[in-house]
């Protein structure tokens, strides 16, 4: 049985991963992950795992490494932020096209400019199509899990992708909370040994990442599309045997105090449990509101979305990114994409909220679900809005 | 691992598009998005061999009578054979 422990989730994190019989992890610290690396590297440089900890000068180097390193059939690790993910985008494609299975902890922050270190998730937005698998976690326990998983999700032979498992920075890599870290027998037990699909040897030459003129690229990406969308089946098969192994269930899309609810709000990452707080307080009063809560960003769950807001008048997205001059912001697009075929669809409303660390409290959602009830029947007159932003 | 001919389908494509053989690379032809071809009047031609040097490619060569032509499966069409040779011997044509 796994003790609970008092932790910092950015260690965690860093614990969690070393659980997973790493083979090769290269990170460049950067704020707010930094504690992950500095964490992993003292794992290493301890010999507490047989890991080749790769000390590299930058971002662009670190994923390059572990590209490099994944394809000799090495499990590996990366970790970072931000500026970080700004700077290994040009790989960030490269490492799904190439079906490697490695696995990032990205400890979410908005980007420059102007500099700004605390939270949203316009860094990972920048990455959303980068052929990634994309895991959002509310709290740190569900980031200890879900960075575990991501190994087993990436591997899978029907899956084949790299994963990021996204954190909010500060709100969660910084706070000391209660875990259960799992026991190495059983993380052995759920994550078996990695069996790579094909790795570079002398002894069996083989090419990756070969070149593809404009004859063959439309099938390439065809079938990286196809990977994408698959890989669904297998994030659900593997999130079920956690909760039975475990005893903690993942969902793509899950749901709190939702039957029936008029008005639901939708939220990703570590908002969510502030946002419980204000259905709490709202239900006490008698209003029908209710929360989803988004955990899979890629493959987006466009199946259990439609099936989550049935019945729903209002669905109150709440965005920590934008996409400037577009539909508002990148959940809320998805949303509204989604819900655009259903006869009984809710009003989608797009709320920009809690960019660059702005905190977000149990009266803002309080407010937003009291406005957005308001709004039933008649769209916004924008389709989106800055909330609590000064001047409106 | 099992070759698999180059996609027909795209269900075809080898995962992250890993060519189990090495040396494959020799078998791209590398001017199919070419959209002008070069042509040699050997009338005008001297044997000079400035396309021969010219040729970023390198993929003109000479016949066993001296006179040369552009291995097509690698001429991209770029012309510089054409604007090089001061004879005239040479002229672009658009691709049927």
């Amino acid at each position: 049985m796994s003790k609970r422990i008092g932790m910092e989730v950015a260690v965690a994190v860093a614990e969690a991963a070393a659980l997973c019989r790493l083979d090769m992890v290269a990170v460049y610290p950067i704020t707010p992950n930094t504690h992950v690396a500095e964490h992993l590297s003292d794992i290493v440089a301890n010999g507490r795992i047989d890991a080749e900890f790769l000390t590299v000068e930058s971002e662009h180097s670190a994923l390059s490494a572990v590209v490099g390193a994944s394809g000799t059939g090495a499990r590996t690790f990366t970790a970072t932020s931000s500026q970080g993910l700004m700077y290994m985008a040009e790989v960030m494609p490269i490492a799904s096209a190439m079906r490697l299975p490695i696995v990032m902890a990205i400890a979410n922050r908005a980007i420059a400019g102007p500099l700004n270190i605390w939270n949203d998730h316009s860094d990972i937005m920048y990455q959303r199509d980068s052929g990634w698998i994309s895991i959002f976690a509310e709290n740190g326990q569900e980031m200890v899990d879900m960075t575990i998983q991501a190994f087993r999700i990436a591997e899978h032979r029907d899956v084949m992708l790299p994963v990021n498992v996204n954190m909010d920075g500060f709100q969660l890599t910084h706070v000391v909370e209660p875990l259960e870290m799992p026991e190495q027998s059983e993380v052995d037990k759920f994550l078996p040994a990695y069996i790579p699909y094909a790795t570079l040897h002398p002894d069996k030459p083989v090419t990756m990442g070969a070149f593809a003129a404009p004859d063959t690229y439309n099938e390439v990406m065809k079938a990286k599309d196809t990977a994408l969308v698959n890989s669904k089946k297998v994030v659900l098969e593997v999130w079920q045997e956690w909760e039975k192994m475990f005893g903690r269930k993942c969902e793509p899309v899950s749901s709190y105090r939702a039957e029936d609810a008029k008005v639901l709000l939708l939220t990703m990452g570590s908002m969510g449990e502030t946002a419980e707080v204000a259905v709490d307080e709202l239900r006490k009063q008698g209003k029908s509101v209710g929360m989803l809560k988004l955990k899979l960003w890629r493959p987006f769950p466009f199946v259990e979305l439609k099936m989550a807001v049935k019945g729903a008048k209002v669905l109150a997205v709440m965005d920590r990114a934008v996409s400037f001059g577009g539909p508002g912001g990148p959940l809320g697009a998805e949303a509204r994409s989604a819900l655009y075929n259903e006869p009984d669809r809710p009003v989608v409303l797009d709320y920009i909220i809690g960019l660059g660390g702005r905190d977000m409290t149990v009266e803002d959602f309080i407010a937003i679900a009291e406005k957005a009830a308001k709004a039933e029947k008649k769209d916004m007159k924008e389709s989106y809005e800055f909330y609590g932003v000064r001047g409106a | 691992m099992a070759e698999k001919k180059w996609p027909e389908n795209w269900r075809d494509v080898n995962p992250g598009c890993i060519v189990f053989r090495p040396g494959s690379a020799r078998e791209y032809h590398t001017g199919t998005w070419r959209a002008l071809k070069p042509v040699w009047d050997n009338a005008k031609c001297i044997k000079c061999g400035i396309c021969y040097i010219f040729c970023p490619e390198g993929c003109i060569s000479a016949d066993d009578d001296g006179y040369f032509a552009a291995n097509l499966d690698y001429c991209k069409g770029c012309g510089i054979c054409v604007h090089e040779c001061w004879p005239r011997a040479i002229k672009l044509v658009a691709e049927g």
